[in-house]
């Protein structure tokens, strides 16, 4: 008799990891948005996120084909090139108890839909909106993006001679709530950032370095596997506990910046920059601005807000999904019919 | 009275009987944009209509905000004809810059009412001349400058109210609603209106025929212009998402909305049960109105012909991932930016195949402000049952014009939410494909996102897609969704509004028209009759893809005339391709695409000589 299999470990809400895995990847092995979805995956299963409260939104590009690689319990909508943003608005409008996760990458937000994203950010949609940042449109084979950087190398010799647009920079400007910068082979870092982004209010925009292994990971790319490695410059240590765990004091040394989220948990952030303080816009920006001086590719939370009214406080939503909403409640009745006619007469 | 100084004053006398015009003409409202003019042009109108007399009001507006020429047609017509009226035969003249144009365009022995320093007698003397010194009057009535400018316009309301024989007392209660709860403002520009009134009655001996005098033809009737009716018909609809970018002559639909739902749709503890967004373009409106839909919510958005060529990709998305929502377009003047406050039926092409690729579209025409309203309930009920964006298409004309109307009827049927499965249902069946098609009507069911069920999500894209909705390149089963949707189109076609059949008799000519273009059409048919003793058939569409009654009533006539309001024929171009290539040869066109709406002489002259009468 065969023995039998350990029971999967389950999660706060009695699922293992399998009900939040997705179909199979068809990226290029090694691709870091494979790693991102893993993380995907981790943080919705360590949070006990139920997979049916969540939908997946995406637009157009090798990144906003991953959606399809992470959590198929959840439902999921792959619109056009660069409107993610405009389609996940809709759709929280219409289902505000859901928590929206959009997967974008640097073409997709930072050129075709930069107004639908600034837009988004401004409005503080509660979503959480990752960019699978790799510098490079993959699926039409290596054309530079807007994000790759000053100087970079494309493989075939072409010099990128425009500026890089830093989406985290632009966030924060624009009305984020919560905004920050990891790179795909970061597990802990990225794992913790995505675990307070579903705990956060607001929008989320996290901008993830994410090397694409064909097209933009040689030597004189700034968005290479090697150069982030080099690179990285943490300006803080992110933890993160959940609600329902009790905080036990693990970090005995620096110092602690803890971020309490609406749903009680706590974004500990141990800060490795001097002087950083990840609640000044202004402080938070300019910081981004001195390191693209000094070439260097800073990760960690750059800004929180947890006090900022999201979309839908502004807009004074029922409780309720307006999608659901009965007939009762949305059709109004003859008598408000009635006196309207009885004012045009 | 071809050349007699026809100048008051000249020829003295009462009008015989057999001379009247009563309830049978039109004024023309020359003014300036940004004067203030449109609140005197309502008051007016609505007094005719208090008269009980069928009336009709055409803003003939620019494209500016203030200094340009602008005109406010008012037609009276006993026999309660709606459509703009060729000639005009009273003129109002205010505006210096068009005077002489405005003063030459009347038919002989029509009327002119005009500001005394503009001397119009100069430039004719076969029309009935009023001068008034309307900036002395005002100055007398109004002592605060700044207000002078827009009580002026209701000195001309009084004169015109005295030469017309229009009640005083029926004035002031128009009046009195246009300025419900503000009586200060009442009393100004009722002073105003006055004042005219008496000046007109103290210094001129009516001459001319024209008179309005009571009728009971608007007993019961409403006035609504067709974006308050078609935001009405949403309402009533029951929408909860609008995404919306301000466009020329859409933007009021969205406004009355938003006005409606904040009054009707708030719930006791102050929350809202709808969602207004303006967005930041018109990519994006649509964007949320499809987001919205597809997560389970009744979204809209309105705009006009630059904003439906920028919803052209996200159409085709609607299309293919087959996400619900209604898209309103108040069809301006094109091509391009063309002409924004001019009226026009030139959108209906490009919105039958909106998007690349093989897309066809769910199109409402709305004649009537009535049907403004009823397509609204319509509109949604199709999108949600044939999971599809459905485009309701008016026009400026309809949209930002005031029509008499029956009051609308509170909806009979309750919501149709379309084929969406519960937790209940997916326990019961233990799974669903999305696209598959297991009623044979080609609409597949669909889930929520938030169904509580491990099995109701599935994978929304606008890539190719097999039944289960999961990616696919396999040219069959790409084909097998294409051709489903085709199917459903089919399904649609015995699902929308069918045609009205106004008339059908015994003749061999049939006539087809949508929208505002029934107007004229109705009121020429009466002229074709009466001029050529001819009782022509006639058809008003009401929805694309067309009917089966549409295909029977070209087959059943030798000659169908298809009058709309576009330079390429459009609506004819789109039976063509649906029509068996036999009945083709049948069509043909009468075509009218100035910007200004159409007119019945226009249409029975082109047809007389087309037939050769």
């Amino acid at each position: 008799m065969a023995t039998a299999t350990p029971a999967p470990k389950l999660n706060r809400i009695g699922l293992p990891v399998l009900d939040y895995r997705g179909g199979k990847s068809t990226l290029c092995a090694g691709c870091g948005h494979n790693a991102i979805s893993e993380r995907i995956i981790d943080a919705m299963f360590e949070m006990g996120v139920e997979p049916e409260r969540v939908i997946k939104m995406s637009g157009i590009g090798c990144s906003s084909k991953s959606p399809a690689y992470f959590m198929s319990r959840s439902h999921a909508f792959n619109a056009v090139h660069g409107r993610m943003a405009a389609v996940a608005t809709g759709a929280v409008l219409a289902n505000h108890t859901l928590t929206a996760i959009g997967v974008s990458g640097d073409g997709d937000t930072a050129s075709i839909g930069m107004g639908g994203f600034v837009h988004m950010l401004r409005r503080n949609v509660p979503m959480i909106y990752i960019i699978e940042d790799n510098g490079v449109y993959g699926l039409t084979k290596g054309q530079f993006s807007a994000t790759a950087d000053l100087g970079s190398k494309l493989k075939t010799g072409v010099i990128n001679d425009l500026p890089a647009i830093d989406t985290c920079a632009l966030a924060i400007q624009l009305g984020a709530t919560f905004v920050g910068r990891s790179f795909s082979g970061d597990k802990k870092q990225l794992l913790a950032m995505l675990k307070a982004a579903i705990a956060h209010k607001g929008t989320v925009m996290l901008d993830v370095i994410s090397p694409c292994v064909t097209f933009n990971d040689h030597e004189g790319s700034t968005k290479s596997y090697k150069f982030m490695q080099e690179n990285d410059e943490p300006i803080n240590e992110v933890g993160f506990v959940p609600s329902f765990q009790e905080i036990e004091v693990d970090y005995s040394s620096g110092e602690i910046l803890d971020v309490q989220m609406h749903d009680g948990s706590s974004l500990r952030l141990r800060k490795l920059l001097d002087d950083y303080d990840p609640t000044n816009k202004a402080n938070a920006v300019r910081t981004l601005m001195e390191a693209h001086e000094k070439n260097e590719v800073l990760t960690g939370v750059f800004y929180i807000n947890t006090g900022q009214p999201t979309f839908i406080d502004l807009l004074n939503v029922v409780d309720e999904p307006l999608a659901t909403l009965p007939e009762s409640v949305t059709r109004p009745p003859k008598s408000a019919l009635d006196a309207l006619m009885a004012n045009l007469r | 009275m071809a050349t007699g100084d026809l100048a008051l004053g000249q020829e003295q006398g009462t009008i015989s009987t057999r001379q009247r015009v009563v309830n049978d003409f039109s004024i023309n409202l020359a003014t300036v944009n940004g004067s203030g003019s449109q609140s005197a042009n309502s008051v007016l109108l609505k007094a005719i209509f208090g008269m009980g007399v069928p009336v009709s009001g055409k803003n003939l507006f620019p494209s500016n905000i203030a200094g340009l020429p602008t005109w406010f047609l008012i037609r009276a017509s006993k026999d309660g004809y709606v459509a703009r009226k060729r000639d005009t035969e009273i003129l109002v003249s205010l505006n210096a810059e068009t005077a002489r144009q405005d003063v030459m365009a009347l038919p002989v022995g029509g009327v002119a009412i005009y500001e005394e320093q503009l001397n119009l007698k100069q430039y004719r003397d076969d029309v009935f001349f009023y001068p008034v010194p309307f900036d002395k009057i005002t100055a007398s009535i109004c002592s605060e400058v700044k207000l002078r400018k827009l009580v002026k316009n209701m000195v001309y309301v009084g004169v015109v109210a005295q030469i017309l024989a229009i009640d005083l007392g029926v004035v002031e209660h128009s009046l009195k609603t246009q300025f419900a709860k503000k009586q200060k403002v009442f009393d100004l520009n009722f002073g105003a209106v006055k004042a005219g009134f008496d000046y007109a009655a103290a210094n001129f001996v009516k001459q001319d025929p024209y008179f309005i005098e009571p009728m009971n033809e608007t007993t019961g009737k409403i006035i609504i212009d067709g974006n308050a009716a078609c935001a009405m018909g949403a309402v009533f609809a029951g929408v909860t998402v609008v995404a919306w970018y301000p466009i020329t002559p859409s933007t009021s639909v969205v406004e009355a909305t938003s006005d409606l739902l904040k009054k009707l749709r708030v719930t006791p503890d102050g929350k809202a049960s709808f969602a207004v967004v303006q967005a930041e373009d018109e990519l994006a409106a649509i964007g949320m109105v499809l987001g919205a839909g597809w997560a389970g919510a009744r979204s809209m958005t309105a705009t006009s012909g630059p904003g439906i060529s920028l919803m052209a990709e996200f159409s085709g998305l609607g299309y293919f991932v087959e996400a619900p929502g209604v898209i309103y377009d108040v069809q301006r003047a094109g091509p391009s930016t063309g002409m924004p406050t001019r009226t026009q039926q030139a959108d209906v092409l490009s919105i039958a195949f909106l998007s690349h690729g093989d897309t066809k579209h769910v199109i409402l025409f709305p004649g009537s402000v009535k049907e403004c309203f009823d397509f609204g309930s319509d509109a949604f009920d199709l999108a949600e049952r044939l999971q599809t964006p459905v485009f309701v298409l008016t026009d400026l004309d309809l949209g930002m014009n005031n029509w008499m109307s029956d009051p609308f009827e509170y909806p009979a049927k309750p919501l149709d939410r379309g084929k969406v499965l519960t937790a209940a249902d997916l326990d019961r069946l233990g799974g669903f494909a999305r696209y598959r098609d297991v009623d044979g009507d080609a609409i597949g069911w669909r889930t929520l996102p938030g169904t509580p069920h491990p099995k109701a999500a599935y994978f929304t894209r606008g890539s190719g897609h097999n039944d289960a909705a999961g990616y696919t390149e396999k040219p069959e089963e790409y084909t097998a969704i294409m051709d489903r949707l085709a199917r459903k189109f089919d399904t649609a076609r015995n699902l929308v509004p069918g045609p009205i059949t106004v008339a059908n008799g015994t003749s061999m000519i049939g006539f087809l028209a949508y929208g505002t273009t029934d107007f004229a059409l109705r009121e020429s048919l009466d002229q074709i009759q009466k001029e050529h003793g001819l009782a022509v058939d006639y058809m008003r569409i009401r929805a694309f893809p067309f009917t089966r009654e549409i295909h029977d009533f070209v087959a059943s006539h030798e000659r169908v005339y298809i009058v709309e309001q576009n330079r390429d024929a459009q609506l004819a171009s789109l039976l063509k391709l649906d029509l068996p290539a036999a009945q083709t040869t049948k069509l043909r066109s009468i075509l009218h695409y100035n910007g200004l709406p159409i007119d019945a002489r226009s249409i029975t002259e082109e047809f007389a000589a087309k037939e050769g009468l």
